[in-house]
């Protein structure tokens, strides 16, 4: 009691201060003071800071939850948390426990903290203009029913999520419910299902991200206006693995993104209106996989290297347009040197159409047979969509 | 086991007086060492070789083992009225000419390779391997042919037919069925189908080390499952040595009593 009262704002916890535990530095500080923790490990949990507060971690303290329960609650507006070790938050079926939540908060800061081996590490729930920077979140989820996520935001606005890195959790990064967030910089890998994952959440951004060798790559679901650029999305291999997952998105725009090496590079289910410019495609198995219900998409001057199949679709409709792409399948001409090919390319074989209907025709793949018919079918559609052409293929790789 | 090597080593004498052996090592040679010089990268090449081994290696093993053994007829003749085992000769003809087969493919591709891109590359043991394996398969399948029919052009006709059936045919056999048969699940059953075939067996080993995001769905990993573990592996080899030492031993009853 007194230390609070000397040192005006500031309350010191750590083995050699008056306060040798965190719930001690908590009972005693006053709204707007500085808890600063010292180094040392706090086997602590159920915490809860109910006033504004700065957690300052001095030397790195860990406070140690010992898998039961939550390690820190937050229902004040304005707490900053920092440089802090927070492990082990509690599994449990029936709460989703997490080292660190938000609880109708606004304007919450977390930064520069690790989380090592939590259920949930940040939890942030209904609320406003909080700022997730610069973590480093690892769990060892080994399953998903007994693993929770890295960041997981739900009805929540205005939150930035910046320079993380998020591995071995569940979900890397979870929305649902959010709105105007912007999610950047981050890196989202080795997560069990999706690095990224969003839900019902309008008007987002993310850019400039890297998911990689996650479970099931990113999915983006049940969204409007979201707008994902310049992110790398690498190496999701697996049998319903995607780089970008996309189901029911409307009025967005994805441009300079990189797709390497996923099973499916895009995936698009009942999308619509929306704007594919500038990406790399590049070793996938399917470029991009777009289904029937999905319309009035623009794919536009992206580069399309070395796929397996470039786009593959689920029927002879098609109602997306398709237009200066470069191919390096491509193999038309340029009379009047404009760079733009004067033969238009079907990016749909046979082949790949077949396989959408008939999996285990995949066994044929490079047969010679398959061949012919894809050469054959190339020159008189009749099975693949008229209507899937690129008119004005590039004849160079779009820079 | 003398008379064997004998017959061998006259054999490859023989062979290697022809122009054949020096124009099939160029043509691989040269493409290899072309696509490197215009691809660059050694996972393309490997595919648009294994495309060309796919192809070419069936199609040369199987005409040039008929004709080769057409044309030996007088050497055998000659060689039996000797007290010369039917064993060794037959064994002597047909390693005689696979040994150096497989040896020229291996020189054209392997050489280029290895200045290009190092022996270590992923993808480019797994190419020779199927190579060879198909030139032994082709080139039995053709002896076996050439012994059951004394007309050379119906022989080679049947070759002709016999490659076509398995580099083209029996994959649009199989997509039939696939596509017949659709309600059913079909993942075994395609695996089981591509033991039938030798050009299949070898392509989807193949495709295995090159294509592997575009496997990744259930048909690929149950293939890469299968074919990745040890018994896979195992069945896989073993499905290739019956396809070699099946029609060398059918070959070798009909030789054995043929009357010359």
């Amino acid at each position: 009691m007194m230390s609070s009262g000397l040192h005006a704002g500031l309350v010191q916890v750590g083995a050699n201060y008056p306060q040798t535990t965190i719930s001690q530095g908590l009972e005693v500080s006053t709204p707007g003071d500085t808890l600063m923790v010292h180094s040392g490990t706090y086997r602590e949990r159920a915490l809860v800071v109910p006033h504004q507060l700065t957690l300052i971690g001095q030397n790195n303290p860990v406070i140690d939850g010992n898998f039961e329960g939550e390690i820190l609650t937050v229902t004040a507006d304005n707490v900053t948390i920092e440089g802090i070790t927070f492990k082990g938050s509690g599994l449990s079926h029936l709460d989703e426990n997490a080292a660190i939540r938000f609880e109708e908060t606004q304007g919450g800061r977390v930064s520069n903290n690790i989380f090592e081996d939590n259920f949930f590490a940040v939890y942030i729930s209904q609320s406003e203009k909080c700022l997730i920077e610069n973590n480093i979140i690892k769990g060892q989820a080994k399953t998903e029913s007994r693993s929770g996520n890295g960041i997981h935001l739900w009805y929540s606005k205005d939150v930035t999520i910046r320079g993380n890195y998020i591995s071995g959790h569940r979900d890397g990064i979870y929305l649902e419910f959010v709105e105007q967030c912007v999610v950047t910089t981050n890196h989202s890998t080795k997560n069990l299902r999706y690095g990224l994952h969003f839900m019902f959440s309008n008007h987002n951004e993310y850019n400039n991200n890297q998911f990689d060798m996650n479970g099931a790559g990113v999915a983006v679901m049940y969204s409007r206006h979201v707008d994902m650029h310049n992110n790398v999305f690498a190496d999701n291999w697996g049998s319903s693995a995607y780089g970008l997952l996309l189901k029911d998105i409307y009025d967005s725009n994805i441009s300079d993104n990189q797709f390497s090496r996923n099973t499916v590079g895009l995936y698009s289910e009942a999308c619509n209106r929306i704007q594919v410019e500038e990406n790399d495609f590049e070793n996938n198995g399917w470029a991009v996989k777009i289904m029937a219900n999905s319309m009035d998409n623009v794919f536009t001057r992206n580069n399309f290297l070395a796929n397996t199949f470039d786009i593959a679709t689920n029927s002879r409709q098609n109602f997306n347009a398709f237009s200066q792409n470069y191919w390096n399948r491509y193999r038309g001409y340029d009379m009047d040197k404009d760079g733009i090919g004067d033969v238009p390319f079907r990016p749909v074989k046979l082949f790949s159409l077949l396989t959408e209907k008939n999996e285990p025709a995949l066994m044929l793949m490079r047969s010679i047979f398959v061949e012919i018919m894809d050469l054959a079918e190339s020159y008189l559609p009749i099975l693949t969509p008229a209507t899937l052409i690129d008119e004005e293929p590039l004849m160079r790789m779009n820079q | 086991m003398t008379t064997l090597l004998k017959i061998i080593k006259y054999q490859l004498h023989d062979l290697l007086r022809g122009k054949w052996f020096i124009i099939y090592t160029a043509v691989f040679f040269l493409l290899t060492d072309g696509l490197f010089r215009f691809g660059g990268d050694p996972g393309q090449v490997s595919l648009s070789l294994m495309n060309v081994v796919l192809f070419i290696i069936p199609l040369v093993s199987i005409v040039f083992g008929t004709m080769f053994f057409y044309n030996s007829r007088e050497f055998m003749e000659l060689l039996l009225s000797q007290p010369i085992s039917r064993v060794a000769l037959f064994l002597g003809l047909y390693l005689g000419l696979t040994l150096p087969l497989s040896a020229v493919y291996l020189i054209g591709v392997g050489i280029p390779f290895m200045y290009h891109a190092g022996i270590m590359t992923g993808g480019y043991w797994i190419l020779l391997l199927v190579g060879v394996s198909l030139t032994w398969v082709f080139t039995a399948l053709a002896f076996f042919i050439a012994v059951l029919s004394e007309q050379r052009v119906k022989g080679i006709g049947m070759t002709i037919v016999l490659w076509l059936f398995f580099a083209i045919l029996y994959d649009g056999i199989i997509l039939f069925i696939l596509f017949a048969l659709e309600e059913y699940p079909l993942e075994k059953l395609t695996l089981i189908l591509s033991l039938f075939n030798p050009i299949d067996l070898g392509r989807i080993l193949m495709l295995l080390q090159f294509d592997i995001a575009a496997l990744m769905g259930y048909t690929g990993a149950l293939f890469s499952k299968f074919y990745g573990n040890m018994f896979g592996s195992a069945v896989a080899v073993l499905a290739l040595w019956t396809w070699v030492a099946t029609p060398v031993w059918l070959g070798y009853r009909a030789f054995s009593r043929k009357d010359f």
